[in-house]
């Protein structure tokens, strides 16, 4: 088994892909799931912000992530921005998922039964703080199968900054592939890794279904 | 400043498109006054009810909440913001025909959650406050439940005991036992009796006669939109004015 033996010689290579993918993964869903409930909120209040915000929002469903990493990182600097790959990777990241972290909680928004939000307002809360504490936990609470999907999604596009000369984990193989000529077993490695991290998101999520179950939630 | 009204109803008129919901609307409610509103389904009860805390906003006419005008800042001349309306609700306590408790709420979080993050009260306060209230509604056993495991009759003490939580200068009930199994309906109208008792100001949107007979100041009845009698219970149940309230109470009774 010497390319496995190979592959632990380059360890330092995939421990700081696997460092980078992480940290890129963390900052990207945290910095965009916030962002998505800034725009839920924002399209609340129904002004002509509201129009543009949707556009945006349908602009990013329908536009492939590489093409927007492509974008901000090939055609940004011919406007005269120019960002790190890591930079305009984690950029494309968070403009991304934040559209669909969006999107999902805004539909479970809409059917969202009108009585919590007027006993809510019945009780003096402003908008800003009936969304932070009535209806944000809710909508979180019922989307949790939807975001974690959302969340594996965003894991899984990591991997494609690695064409824009991201040193993340699927860097990481490719270059121990291309060095040792063992793709087989650079990839497999990879695989496993992505594997684990999706389950511990499985897993983390699981546990987050107890808050919705503990409260009735769990018809949806 | 004693005799100023909890709510003062003035000309009050409301229109959903081309239908006229409510017209001219007077009523006053004096502190520690009970008043209850009668009327078929469709005759505007509960949005005149929703009115006098904005969730509905009125085509004309004022309304005043304990001197204070609602919907529009008269000192500059321009309706409320946000943040001045959340003021006027808070100053307003609704019970719901739908109960309406927050589901991810436990019962004693349902209760405490305005007092802090509406009046920005300490927590340990509200918690008293809040464990008091449910006291009174008969509902300390429950405080760590969520609403989903309660009855109706419960979730409306709840809700009741929420309302209650923001010393509220009015409470508006629409229609608190309608969604009741008649079992269920005593023990919330025993509640509600205590409060009038107690000295709480209430509207009450109901088709409970008993209630209103037995606990109410005044009786209003509306139909199509108007005020067509505003009597004291004895004179409205046993000596009412109009031919139509005749006819409502021969087919409640």
């Amino acid at each position: 088994m010497t390319e496995w033996s190979i592959l632990w010689e380059a360890r330092e290579t995939f421990i700081s892909g696997l460092g980078n993918t992480l940290l890129l993964f963390v900052c990207s869903i945290v910095i965009a799931f916030v962002l998505g409930c800034v725009v839920v909120y924002l399209l609340e209040a129904g002004s002509a912000l509201s129009t543009t915000l949707r556009i945006l929002i349908n602009l990013m469903r329908t536009l492939p992530f590489l093409i927007l990493a492509y974008l901000l990182y090939y055609g940004l600097p011919q406007l005269g921005l120019k960002m790190s790959a890591w930079s305009a990777g984690l950029l494309a990241l968070i403009i991304y998922h934040a559209a669909y972290f969006a999107e999902i909680l805004r539909g479970s928004r809409l059917v969202l039964a009108e009585g919590y939000v007027e006993a809510a307002k019945a009780h003096g809360f402003t908008p800003l703080r009936m969304f932070i504490r009535i209806v944000l936990p809710q909508l979180m609470i019922k989307t949790r199968p939807l975001l974690g999907n959302q969340l594996i999604i965003a894991l899984k596009d990591t991997a494609f900054l690695t064409i824009i000369t991201v040193q993340e984990l699927t860097a990481a193989a490719n270059s121990a592939q291309a060095t040792y000529f063992i793709p087989t077993q650079a990839f497999v490695v990879v695989i496993a890794l992505y594997w684990l991290i999706s389950i511990c998101l499985e897993l983390a999520l699981k546990w987050a279904g107890r808050f919705g179950a503990k409260r009735g939630f769990d018809y949806v | 400043m004693s005799d100023t009204p909890a709510v003062s109803i003035k000309r009050l008129s409301k229109s959903f498109g081309d239908i006229e919901v409510l017209r001219d609307i007077d009523l006053s409610v004096n502190k520690g006054e009970v008043v209850s509103v009668l009327g078929s389904s469709g005759s505007g009860k509960s949005t005149m009810l929703r009115c006098i805390n904005w969730l509905e906003v009125p085509d004309r006419g004022t309304i005043h909440i304990a001197g204070k005008r609602i919907g529009v800042n008269e000192g500059a001349g321009r309706p409320m913001n946000n943040k001045e309306l959340a003021g006027m609700r808070a100053r307003t306590g609704m019970v719901f025909q739908g109960f309406n408790l927050w589901p991810h709420l436990t019962v004693l979080q349902n209760v405490m959650e305005a007092p802090v993050y509406v009046k920005g009260m300490h927590k340990e306060e509200a918690r008293a406050i809040a464990e008091a209230l449910l006291e009174k509604v008969g509902m300390s056993d429950k405080q760590g439940a969520y609403p989903f495991t309660l009855s109706g009759g419960q979730k409306q003490r709840v809700s009741i005991a929420r309302a209650l939580a923001m010393s509220p200068e009015v409470i508006l009930f629409d229609e608190p036992t309608s969604a009741l199994d008649p079992e269920r309906v005593g023990e919330v109208l025993t509640v509600m009796k205590n409060l009038s008792s107690e000295g709480y100001t209430m509207i009450v949107v109901t088709h409970e006669m008993e209630f209103a007979r037995a606990v109410s100041d005044q009786v209003v009845f509306l139909e199509k939109g108007i005020i067509i009698e505003k009597s004291a219970p004895a004179t409205f149940f046993n000596n009412p004015q109009t031919e139509r309230v005749r006819k409502f109470l021969e087919i409640s009774a």
